[in-house]
C-alpha cells in the first residue's frame, strides 16, 4: 500500500500536533472492557503532556488509572456521559479542580457538531481497520479479537475532530467495507495488542430475570405500554438493559403476538432480546447506536436491516432528523424520581457519582411516551423522593413512573392516566408513592455535600441543568 | 396464601406488593432453632408496622409442645394477626389447647374472639381426625394440607401427579365442606417447573379446594389464572342469577335457563362463580348491584 497511515502510537500523537491544554476524545463501545483510554493516556503521560481535556462518550470502572494521571496534571478536564467505580468516587470527593461536564449522548453529539465541544485529537478504537483508516466495530477476519458492533458514539468524533487516530487490533486488507469510520476522516492508524475485551461489553447471554420484583415491575410496565394508546401496528420502542427493562420486552411480545401487532423499529442500545424479536419478524428494523452484547454485535455485522447510527442521528435535540423524534415509546430506569417527575440516573443516594446520563433525557423528551421503571425501595434506599439529588431528566419529559406500589402518571398527561385506569391498572399520585417510601423507611439524613462543584450537568440543549457538589 | 420466612425482613416488607390473597409469615420450619426468638420479634414488628392493606395476615407458629409455641401465640395475637396457623395438627384437643392460649392473650388485651385459627394437617392421624379438627373451635376458618410431612409419615415419596395425596386432599375438602370452613392445598416447591405446578393447581381446584399455598410470587399468576372463572361461565352464572331474581319477582317456582331447569345446586354453583369472579377482579361488586 503506497499511502499507508499505519504508524506507532507515539508517532501518531506527534503527527497529530497535540499540545498541552488541548482536547482528546474517546468512545466507550467496549464499555467495561475498554483498553484504549488507559493505553493512550499512559502514553501521553510518558511523552510529557500536561493539562489535557478528556472528552469521552462515557467512562467506567476500568478507567481508575486516570486517577493518577489527574493527580499528575496530565488530565485536568473531563467531559463524559457517565462515571463509575473508583474514578467516580475520587471525583465525587473533590479530586479535580475543574468540574466534570456531563452530557447526554444526544447532547454530546450536538455539542461536537455545533463546536461547543471542540475535539483536537480523537483516539478511536476499532475492531477492524485497513491501512487507510476505514474502520468498523465488526469482525472482518479470523484474527478479529475485540468486537463491539456499532461505533455510533465515535462517529461525531471521527467527523468533527481536527485529527483522528484509529487504534485497532485487527489490521485487514483494504477496503474494510462496509465501514463505519471513513478513511477520509482518519489521519493515522495504530496497531495495538487489544482495543477491548468484548466479553465485558455484557454477559453475552440472554437471561430472564427471576427476581419477582423485576418481573412484577416488568409486567406492570408492559401493561402500561399495551394500554397507553401507543401500542398499535407500526409503533417504535426503545428499552434499557436492566433486568426489568429486558423482561418488559418479553411481556410486550406476548401481546404483540396475540394482537398481531408489529413494531416498525427498535432504537438505541440494541440487545440480544431485540435482535431475537427482529429475527422473528416482530420488529421491522433495528437502529443501533450501541450494541449491548455479542449477539447484537454479530447481528449488525450481517443484517442489512440492523443499521448503525451516529449519536447525532440517534438523539440530537438540534437535528430534526434524529431518530428520537420518531420514537413512540421508551422504557427507562432511574436511581431516583421525585414528585415533579424529575429523574436522577447519575448520582447515588449516598452523593457519589455512580451512573451515566446516557440517552435518558434525549429519549424521555422526544419520545411520545416515556416510562420510568423503578422500585419504590432498594433495600433501605427510597427511589421516589421529594426532590432528586441531581437533576438529569426534567419531569416535563417524563410521562409514567412504574413502581411495585403503583403507577404514577404525570399530570401533564391526563389522557394516559385515564387509559391506564380504564384498563384496571393501579394508578396512584406520585406524592403518595413518596409518602409510602417515607412511611416504610423514614426520612433519610441530608447528604453531607461540601461547597466545591465537582460536576456540571448540561441539558441536551447546551444549558447548565444542575451542579454536583463534593461529598464529604 | 404465600409463605414468607419469618426471619427475612426484606421479603416480609415486600410480600404484599405481589397481590397474594393472604400472607403466611412462618416461624416454624423456615426458621432455625437459633433464630426462633429473633424471628418472633421480626414478625411482631412486621405485623405492627407494615401496611399490608387488605391482605389477610397469617402466622404459622411453632407447635405448642415446643419451647416456642406459646411465646409465638402471645406475640402474634398482640400484634393483631388475622389467623394463626397451627402446624402438624393431629387432634381436636390440640386446636382447643391453642384456642385456650389465644383466649388468654385476648382477654389481657380486651379483644376476645379476634383471632382465627387455621389447622395444617400433616399426618395420617390428622387426616383420620380431619372433621373433628375442622369443627374443634368456632374460630376455625380453614384446614390445610401439609404434604411433605404427610408423605414422610405415609412412607411414600411425592410424585408429580400426586396420587399419594388423593385421599388426604379429598378428606380435607370433605371435612372442610362438612364443617362449613375453607380448605387450602399444600405447596409445590419446584419453581422451575411451572407446567406441573399449573396441572397441580387445576387438579386441586377441581377437587374443590378454595386456594393453594405458594412459596414464591411467581406462582401467584398461575393460581389466579386457574381459579379465575372463564368468561362463558361468568356469563352463564349471571344469566342464572338474573333468572332467579326475575322468577322471585314474578313469584314463579320453577326456573329454566337455556331450556335447562335451574335447581338449588345450580344456583349455588353460579353464586360461587360470581364470588370467584369478584375475587379475581373480573367483576366488581358495583356492576352486580
Amino acid at each position: 500500500m503506497r499511502n499507508t497511515k499505519v504508524v506507532s502510537l507515539e508517532e501518531a500523537i506527534r503527527r497529530s500536533g497535540l499540545k498541552d491544554g488541548m482536547t482528546i476524545s474517546f468512545h466507550h463501545h467496549f464499555r467495561g472492557g475498554d483498553k484504549v483510554v488507559n493505553l493512550v493516556v499512559a502514553k501521553l503521560a510518558e511523552m510529557g503532556f500536561k493539562d489535557l481535556k478528556l472528552a469521552a462518550s462515557s467512562l467506567s470502572d476500568v478507567h481508575a488509572p486516570l486517577i493518577e494521571h489527574i493527580k499528575a496534571g496530565v488530565i485536568t478536564g473531563i467531559s463524559t456521559s457517565g462515571l463509575r467505580g473508583e474514578l467516580a468516587n475520587e471525583i465525587s470527593h473533590g479530586l479535580m479542580t475543574e468540574p466534570v461536564v456531563f452530557r447526554s449522548h444526544g447532547g454530546r453529539g450536538s455539542a461536537i457538531a455545533n463546536g461547543e465541544l471542540h475535539i483536537d485529537v480523537a483516539f478511536l478504537g476499532a475492531s477492524s481497520c485497513d491501512e487507510l483508516g476505514n474502520a468498523s466495530g465488526c469482525p472482518r477476519s479470523e484474527n478479529a479479537k475485540s468486537i463491539c458492533g456499532s461505533l455510533g458514539y465515535a462517529l461525531p468524533d471521527a467527523k468533527y475532530a481536527d485529527h483522528v487516530v484509529v487504534l485497532t487490533d485487527d489490521l485487514v486488507a483494504y477496503p474494510n467495507y462496509p465501514k463505519s469510520i471513513s478513511s477520509c476522516d482518519v489521519e493515522s492508524v495504530v496497531i495495538v495488542d487489544s482495543v477491548g475485551d468484548s466479553s465485558k461489553i455484557s454477559s453475552g447471554a440472554i437471561r430472564d430475570s427471576k427476581n419477582p420484583r423485576d418481573i412484577l415491575l416488568a409486567q406492570q410496565a408492559a401493561q402500561v405500554v399495551i394500554n397507553s394508546g401507543y401500542f398499535k401496528d407500526g409503533f417504535s420502542i426503545q428499552t434499557g438493559t436492566g433486568g426489568a427493562s429486558l423482561a418488559v420486552v418479553k411481556y410486550i411480545k406476548e401481546s404483540m403476538l396475540e394482537k398481531g401487532i408489529k413494531a416498525s423499529f427498535a432504537l438505541g442500545g440494541i440487545t440480544a432480546h431485540m435482535v431475537k424479536l427482529h429475527e422473528e419478524g416482530l420488529i421491522g428494523k433495528l437502529i443501533d447506536v450501541q450494541s449491548f452484547d455479542k449477539v447484537a454485535a454479530e447481528s449488525i455485522a450481517s443484517d442489512q436491516t440492523h443499521q448503525e447510527v451516529s449519536a447525532v442521528e440517534y438523539a440530537s435535540a438540534d437535528n430534526p432528523g434524529s431518530a428520537v423524534h420518531a420514537l413512540d415509546i421508551v422504557i427507562l430506569s432511574a436511581l431516583e424520581v421525585d414528585v415533579d417527575f424529575n429523574v436522577n440516573v447519575l448520582v447515588g443516594s449516598d452523593g457519589i457519582i455512580r451512573g451515566a446520563v446516557g440517552g435518558h433525557p434525549d429519549t424521555a423528551e422526544d419520545s411520545a411516551l416515556s416510562i420510568i421503571v423503578c422500585p419504590l425501595l432498594r433495600g433501605r434506599i427510597p427511589c421516589v423522593v421529594p426532590k432528586v439529588t441531581t437533576l438529569i431528566t426534567p419531569g416535563a419529559g417524563v410521562d409514567v413512573v412504574v413502581t411495585e406500589y403503583g403507577i404514577a402518571v404525570n399530570p401533564r398527561r391526563p389522557e394516559i392516566a385515564e387509559r391506564l385506569k380504564e384498563a384496571g391498572l393501579k394508578v396512584v399520585d406520585i406524592h403518595d408513592l413518596a409518602a409510602k417510601a417515607t412511611s416504610v423507611i423514614g426520612v433519610p439524613d441530608p447528604l453531607p455535600f461540601g461547597d466545591k462543584v465537582v460536576g456540571i450537568v448540561m441539558d441536551r440543549h447546551g444549558k447548565v441543568l444542575d451542579k454536583i457538589y463534593n461529598i464529604q | 396464601m404465600m409463605f414468607v420466612p419469618g426471619n427475612n425482613p426484606g421479603m416480609m416488607a415486600d410480600a404484599h406488593i405481589y397481590g397474594p390473597d393472604s400472607i403466611m409469615l412462618d416461624l416454624e420450619d423456615s426458621v432455625t432453632m437459633a433464630e426462633k426468638d429473633a424471628a418472633r420479634l421480626l414478625v411482631y414488628n412486621a405485623l405492627k408496622t407494615i401496611d399490608y392493606g387488605d391482605t389477610e395476615m397469617v402466622v404459622r407458629i411453632n407447635p405448642l409442645n415446643t419451647p416456642y409455641g406459646k411465646k409465638d401465640v402471645e406475640a402474634v395475637v398482640k400484634a393483631g394477626v388475622d389467623v394463626i396457623r397451627m402446624p402438624k395438627t393431629e387432634t381436636a384437643d390440640e386446636v382447643r389447647e391453642l384456642e385456650a392460649e389465644i383466649i388468654k392473650v385476648e382477654e389481657e388485651l380486651g379483644c376476645v374472639g379476634r383471632t382465627q385459627i387455621m389447622a395444617a394437617i400433616e399426618s395420617a392421624l390428622g387426616i383420620v381426625n380431619a372433621y373433628e379438627i375442622a369443627t374443634a373451635s368456632k374460630r376455625m376458618m380453614g384446614i390445610a394440607l401439609g404434604a411433605e410431612d404427610y408423605t414422610a409419615n405415609l412412607k411414600t415419596p411425592r410424585t408429580p401427579e400426586g396420587s399419594e395425596l388423593l385421599l388426604a386432599r379429598e378428606t380435607i375438602v370433605v371435612a372442610a365442606r362438612a364443617a362449613g370452613i375453607a380448605c387450602f392445598d399444600t405447596v409445590y416447591s419446584n419453581l422451575d417447573d411451572m407446567d406441573t405446578f399449573r396441572k397441580e393447581v387445576e387438579l386441586i381446584k377441581n377437587l374443590g379446594f378454595d386456594g393453594k399455598s405458594i412459596i414464591n410470587p411467581r406462582q401467584i399468576q398461575v393460581v389466579n389464572e386457574v381459579f379465575a372463572p372463564k368468561q362463558k361461565d361468568i356469563d352463564k352464572a349471571l344469566r342464572i342469577i338474573a333468572a332467579i331474581k326475575e322468577a322471585r319477582e314474578k313469584g314463579s317456582g320453577v326456573i329454566a335457563v337455556n331450556g335447562k331447569m335451574v335447581d338449588r345446586p345450580v344456583v349455588l354453583r353460579a353464586e360461587r362463580v360470581i364470588a370467584l369472579a369478584v375475587a379475581s377482579g373480573i367483576l366488581n361488586e358495583e356492576e352486580l348491584s
